[in-house]
């Protein structure tokens, strides 16, 4: 027989677990029971294959395939940037560096994960898109270029750091093995030890990019924000997130235009959902082996 | 030299220079920041208010309104984070529903941080009706939250080695006892690092407040939490795109910038290595 407090106690810690399970459906519902009204008025089919965005003209057209192109524009190009960097950073601490090297890089990139986006967002504002400006000769900084190095090296940390933990769980015996048949350290590393922590990599890839498509500071401050679909690197653009922080201040609680920016949310979510269900099941592939 | 030998030179050597990179780009922004904003920084601009506009003065409330959003926010999600995990390591029946709050958790901990915002704003400022306030802001911040504290006290209890938990036990200790004298004691350490590193991310979050708490500009500090407060995060923001005195607002920024900067990184640099030391010493 269990006494009250046990029972008690034990339903404390049940009732907060469910909590969690209520904030997300709570998420989900409001995100769906504000954005749905929309697709009443828009056809789904209009909102995301229609080009052009104007919710506060008199006739308001709201398509989002400008605002899912910028997203997608920099997202790309933060992964160009972000992916490289810190998978090599990670390769070189993980199997290369010495163990101080080793003790001092990895904190430091923790703690570089805790920049704030906003004061990233100023740092490309004020530094980095006047440079860019004027180094290609163009009217403005804030374009797809800048907005892309800033949201790289942000999201450098989550690759490095999750890919670093993949590579320092691959067995000792993995890179000895490769070694004593004659490989260099170069030939072991990408033929041996790399592939067996390659879950655990294209998990830290994945979650980078669910950082980069939902980051919202960076992009409202350094992209440029034009609603158009950029006709090169050096274009202004507007993403998912930044029109949903730019314009909502604008809308009026229950008008199109505010369903319109939930009806975005519930595709930015959906997007990071299902990047999220993925990563998961990487993950799951692995920890069951 | 033979071609194998070339490409290990080679290819240790790119490796080395994609680390360099990130350090000198971390290099310079910091130098960049420090630079820009050690200029700004005085007590003046520490303790008092905004005046003219934004052009001039301090950030005081700012401070002061990160500070409650920041402080409430922990409040209230660290007892449901703890208990929370509490559940998934120790109890953890039915399976299935532990499994289905996994699945929450780690949804919450990648959804975009824009989206609490969104939520925030139907939930608890119109839903609710708590308005544009500090209590619908620090609960947003406090659900954002909430998966980076669960996730960092699961990984502390569950790092507790077995043996003390079958110990407790077999003296006698009932289940709960066990967890709240000898796993949640041995394990708080970590859980306390967790939750330090967790307050210095909400700290600079701007997104979630942007409609749940912050003001662009308000002289008064704060009376309850039903006021709207300024932030520092949205402060930086609002200088840089709402202005119309970029000349004079644009410093202002680097010196908010600055400040919390500074907060958050001496905030995670303490917890980063407190962590490590504990790692070290650490007999089990």
């Amino acid at each position: 027989m269990k006494s009250y407090k046990e029972r008690l106690f034990q339903a404390i810690t049940y009732t907060a677990s469910l909590f969690t399970l209520v904030v997300l459906l709570g998420i989900i519902y409001s995100l769906f029971n504000e954005g749905l009204p929309f697709f009443k008025v828009v056809p789904i089919r209009e909102f995301l294959f229609s080009g052009a965005w104007y919710p506060t003209h008199e006739i308001p057209v709201f398509g989002a395939k400008t605002l899912i192109a910028g997203s997608l524009f920099v997202t790309i190009g933060a992964l160009l940037i972000g992916v490289p960097l810190g998978l090599g950073s990670a390769i070189y601490i993980s199997e290369i560096a010495g163990t101080r090297l080793k003790e001092t890089a990895k904190p430091v990139i923790e703690l570089l994960a805790g920049i704030p986006s906003v004061v990233y967002g100023l740092f490309g504002m004020a530094f980095l898109a006047p440079m860019v400006r004027q180094w290609f000769h163009l009217d403005t900084g804030l374009n797809v270029f800048s907005a892309s190095i800033i949201l790289g090296v942000m999201i450098i940390p989550i690759i490095a750091s999750m890919s670093e933990d993949a590579l320092s769980n691959v067995p000792k015996s993995v890179r000895e093995a490769s070694l004593a048949l004659g490989a260099t350290k170069i030939e072991s590393i990408f033929r041996a030890v790399i592939p067996a922590a390659k879950s655990g990599i294209i998990g830290s890839v994945l979650l980078g990019f669910g950082r980069a498509v939902g980051e919202t500071m960076v992009v409202l401050m350094v992209a440029g924000g034009s609603a158009q679909i950029p006709k090169s690197i050096f274009a202004s653009t507007r993403p998912m997130t930044s029109t949903i922080a730019a314009e909502m201040g604008e809308t009026v609680i229950g008008d199109l235009h505010y369903q319109s920016l939930f009806a975005l949310a519930i595709l930015l979510f959906a997007l990071t959902f299902v990047t999220n269900l993925i990563t998961e099941l990487v993950f799951l592939k692995r920890s069951s082996r | 030299m033979n071609k194998r030998k070339l490409q290990n030179f080679f290819g240790t050597g790119i490796l080395g220079l994609a680390l360099l990179i990130t350090f000198g780009f971390l290099l310079i922004f910091l130098i960049r920041m420090f630079w820009m904003g050690y200029g700004v920084l005085s007590w003046e601009f520490i303790s008092s208010a905004p005046r003219k506009g934004m052009t001039e003065g301090g950030i005081f409330p700012a401070i002061v309104g990160t500070f409650w959003l920041t402080t409430l926010a922990i409040v209230i999600a660290l007892p449901l984070g703890v208990f929370t995990a509490i559940y998934l390591t120790s109890y953890g029946k039915p399976m299935w529903i532990v499994k289905i709050v996994k699945i929450a958790i780690n949804t919450l901990a990648g959804t975009p941080s824009i989206i609490y915002g969104l939520f925030g704003m139907a939930v608890f400022v119109s839903l609710f009706g708590f308005d544009i306030s500090i209590l619908s802001g620090s609960l947003t911040l406090a659900i954002l939250a909430l998966p980076m504290i669960i996730n960092a006290t699961e990984e502390a209890l569950r790092s507790v080695p077995r043996d003390f938990h079958d110990a407790s036990l077999a003296l006698g200790a009932t289940k709960r006892q066990t967890i709240m004298r000898v796993m949640l004691p041995t394990a708080l350490p970590n859980i306390l690092t967790g939750t330090i590193i967790s307050i210095g991310r909400i700290a600079g979050e701007t997104a979630p407040i942007m409609f749940t708490a912050a003001t662009f500009y308000s002289r008064l500090l704060p009376k309850s939490w039903n006021d709207e407060v300024m932030a520092l995060p949205y402060h930086i923001y609002a200088l840089m795109t709402e202005g119309t005195h970029s000349e004079s607002q644009v410093p202002i920024a680097y010196g908010t910038a600055l400040v919390l900067l500074l907060m958050v990184l001496s905030i995670s640099a303490v917890a980063i290595y407190t962590r490590y030391a504990i790692r070290r010493k650490r007999k089990w």
